[in-house]
């Protein structure tokens, strides 16, 4: 990576250093430093290295993106309001930055935070303190470093002891420079015994590209129960990064969901450490088309005993886009008896479209369950034919049978309000020629 | 309705239809027996438009037009059905979206406006009743886990829904009991009509007891090497093939 580009964001680390959140914290200062110095040392991610083989991000170093101010009047209220779900808080932020105006907050309730990065760092710090790139601290990559220095804003989220919150936190991540940069930290700590609901969704307006950094860290206590799905619907200039590292305490358990529709370049990183006894499942669809590239990355680490995953990404594949799945699952020699599965099936419906699936099991201990399957296909010609042959015709036929294989995943959502968020963005993502949303 | 004409199909380097010729007139329902592998499906499937045969010869002209010449959705909207021997499995896709679809496309296509959601669902249910379905089936993926008795009654429901002019229904009573079978039949009766047209695929007279038809015809070894009425399918019972796949081999 270039000189020349490692200055750019220094230079921007200096320019918005003042109205960083957080500032005047001394730990928060010296930890995003340190990540200066390391991303000016190694930079973006490169090609050469094994987790990135398949995703060059040579676009993204092209580019030289910017913070930028964000004006609430350049927000597309109507494509804001099309991922508004019944019941839910939402924190919106515009650029990598809360926008107070557009969010609305969650009802008070005793012991429950839900707020902005920035407001968390004045009224929270030493909360945020204890938690903050705690599970990232084993983690490193260009990204990451790259976040800590720079981050804007984001969300914290902390639910105390056995509270069960019924209404889902909604994140909404708005961008809409032209070569802006939006970088957001969010950390969600889930106490003993709790149980929560969390929605991440990135949106963008601007056709001139943008780059969406975004980290989260969540903890799981013992036993705490969380639901996060996660919908990418960038616009189709868009670059993003996106990363969950999860941390599941005993008896603990994460059910994640990841919807990936938009973004021109896009990974989406989910990384899960399993405690005794704790489980976790992981979804996953992804849609491209045109010359879209989209990288689903995961990885399950069972570090003890009677731990539980499985894990079901799916991927859809037309005209010249590419798509890469490298799901890893690790079993360390004390977790024993763990039971895990992860399956990845794909659909080409180009003969120009690509996918690389890379299942990784690696496995120490000795008695476990484990299992994977990856499968790469057409669609089926006697489905066609057989819905030919009732009148449909073939255009209508091939997409109903592609919307089939994609609504499955839907169908999983259990929240409505949100299933229809997601099933509308998959229509508007797939040719629609007979499939028509209200018959479904 | 339909006229087959001197029909030659290969499938790859095999020919298996080796000269077909029939004529189904207006109203009347026509029994095609024969022995396994001796090409009724293949003549099912070539009426119906599937991929994968090539007609070396011959034609079939369905109402005055080239039937070989539609893609397979004109020739449903045209009042073509296949009743599958074997129905695909279509997860994700519930059977009411698929019957939506195809009254529609076939409305579309005879010029008529989409039925709205309470006649529909008023069509829908007066045919299952027909064919003794419980509602619970329209909500479910289309033959997804159904039992090989439940994806037959589903063909018929799909044809008494469509209300063809043509029916091939292709070993629809294979593997069905004596009660789905007399559901079935009771199903094909309601719909007879004198300008509704049945081509019976059967590998048994069997179901013949319950759906008379006009007309029999043996097809063996790529040919029709006999035909006649009602009774031959007795005699069939009685005899076997055996004598007639010898007369074929003889004419040969
Ligand atoms: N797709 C195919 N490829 C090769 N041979 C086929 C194919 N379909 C059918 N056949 C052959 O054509 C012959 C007739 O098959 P079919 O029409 O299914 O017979 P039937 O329905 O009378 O049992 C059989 O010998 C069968 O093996
Ligand atoms: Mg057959």
């Amino acid at each position: 990576m270039s000189t020349e580009l490692k200055q750019h964001y220094t230079a921007q680390y200096s320019a918005i250093k003042a109205s960083l959140p957080g500032m005047g914290l001394s730990w928060l200062n010296t930890a995003r430093e340190k990540a200066l110095a390391n991303f000016s040392e190694s930079g973006f991610p490169s090609p050469r290295e094994e987790e990135w083989r398949y995703t060059n991000i040579a676009p993204i170093e092209r580019r030289r993106f910017s913070s930028v101010s964000s004006p609430f009047e350049a927000v597309d209220r109507s494509r804001l309001k099309q991922f508004s779900i019944d019941g839910a808080a939402s924190l919106v932020f515009v650029n990598g930055r809360s926008n107070r105006e557009l969010s609305v907050l969650p009802e008070p309730a005793r012991g429950i935070i839900a707020c902005s990065m920035a407001e968390a760092l004045e009224l929270h710090a030493d909360r945020v303190r204890e938690y903050f790139a705690g599970v990232l601290n084993k983690e490193s990559n260009g990204f990451l470093a790259f976040n800590t220095a720079l981050f804007t804003d984001g969300a914290f989220v902390y639910v105390p002891q056995d509270m069960k919150v019924a209404s889902p936190v909604h994140l909404i991540f708005v961008s809409t420079g032209a070569d802006g940069l939006s970088t957001t930290r969010n950390l969600v700590i889930a106490g003993p015994g709790s149980q929560a609901e969390i929605i991440e969704s990135y949106i963008g307006s601007e056709e001139s590209g943008y780059l969406s950094a975004a980290v989260s860290e969540l903890v799981l206590a013992e036993q705490a129960d969380i639901r996060w799905s996660k919908l990418q619907c960038e616009s189709n200039r868009g670059f993003h990064f996106g990363g969950l590292y999860a941390d599941v305490g005993r008896y603990g358990r994460l059910n994640h969901a990841n919807f990936s529709f938009g973004g021109l370049l896009a990974r989406n990183e989910v990384h899960v450490d399993l405690s005794e006894a704790s489980e976790c499942s992981l979804d996953g669809l992804f849609l491209c088309t045109g010359r879209q590239h989209v990288d689903h990355h995961t990885r399950i680490c069972h570090r003890e005993a009677h731990g539980f995953s499985r894990e079901s990404y799916k991927g859809i594949l037309d005209q010249r886009a590419r798509g890469v799945f490298q799901g890893r699952i690790i079993v360390a020699r004390d977790a024993q008896k763990t039971d895990a599965e992860m399956s990845n099936r794909n659909l080409l419906l180009s003969s120009d479209a690509e996918i690389d699936s890379k299942p990784q099991l690696e496995i120490y201990a000795d008695d476990v369950k484990c299992a994977h399957g990856v499968t790469v296909g057409q669609l089926d010609e006697q489905s066609v034919f057989y819905l030919r042959s009732r009148g449909v015709d073939r255009e209508s036929a091939r997409n109903m049978l592609t919307f089939a294989f994609a609504n499955e995943m839907v169908e999983k959502v259990k929240r409505p309000g949100l299933r229809s968020v997601i099933q509308a963005e998959l229509l508007a993502a797939l040719p629609q020629t007979g499939v028509r949303k209200e018959w479904l | 309705m339909l006229a087959i004409e001197s029909l030659h199909v290969r499938v790859e380097d095999k020919e298996i239809l080796k000269g077909i010729s029939l004529n189904v007139g207006a109203g009347e329902v026509h029994a095609i027996m024969g022995p396994n592998g001796s090409g009724k499906s293949t003549l099912a499937h070539v009426l119906a438009g599937r991929d994968g045969y090539t007609v070396t010869s011959g034609m079939a002209t369905y109402n005055h037009a080239n039937l070989l010449a539609m893609p397979p959705e004109e020739r449903a909207r045209e009042g073509v059905f296949l009743a599958f021997q074997y129905p695909v499995e279509i997860p994700g896709v519930s059977n009411i979206y698929l019957l939506k679809t195809a009254v529609n496309a076939i409305r579309k296509h005879r010029a008529l406006e989409e039925l709205d959601a309470m006649d529909f669902i008023g069509l829908v249910k007066s045919k299952m009743k027909l064919v003794d379905m419980d509602e619970q089936f329209l909500y479910r993926a289309v033959n997804e886990g159904f039992s090989g008795g439940e994806k037959k009654r589903n063909e018929i429901l799909q044809m008494a829904v469509l209300e063809p002019r043509l029916a091939i229904l292709d070993e629809t009573d294979s593997g069905l009991d004596i009660d789905a079978l007399r559901v079935v039949s009771d199903g094909v009766n309601a719909l007879r009509s004198k300008d509704r047209s049945f081509i019976l695929v059967t590998h048994y007279q069997r179901l013949l007891d319950y759906i008379k038809p006009d007309f029999v015809h043996v097809l063996a070894g790529g040919r029709i090497v006999k035909s006649g009425d009602a009774s031959l399918a007795l005699e069939l019972e009685d005899r076997g093939y055996g004598w007639l796949e010898q007369h074929a081999g003889a004419a040969s």
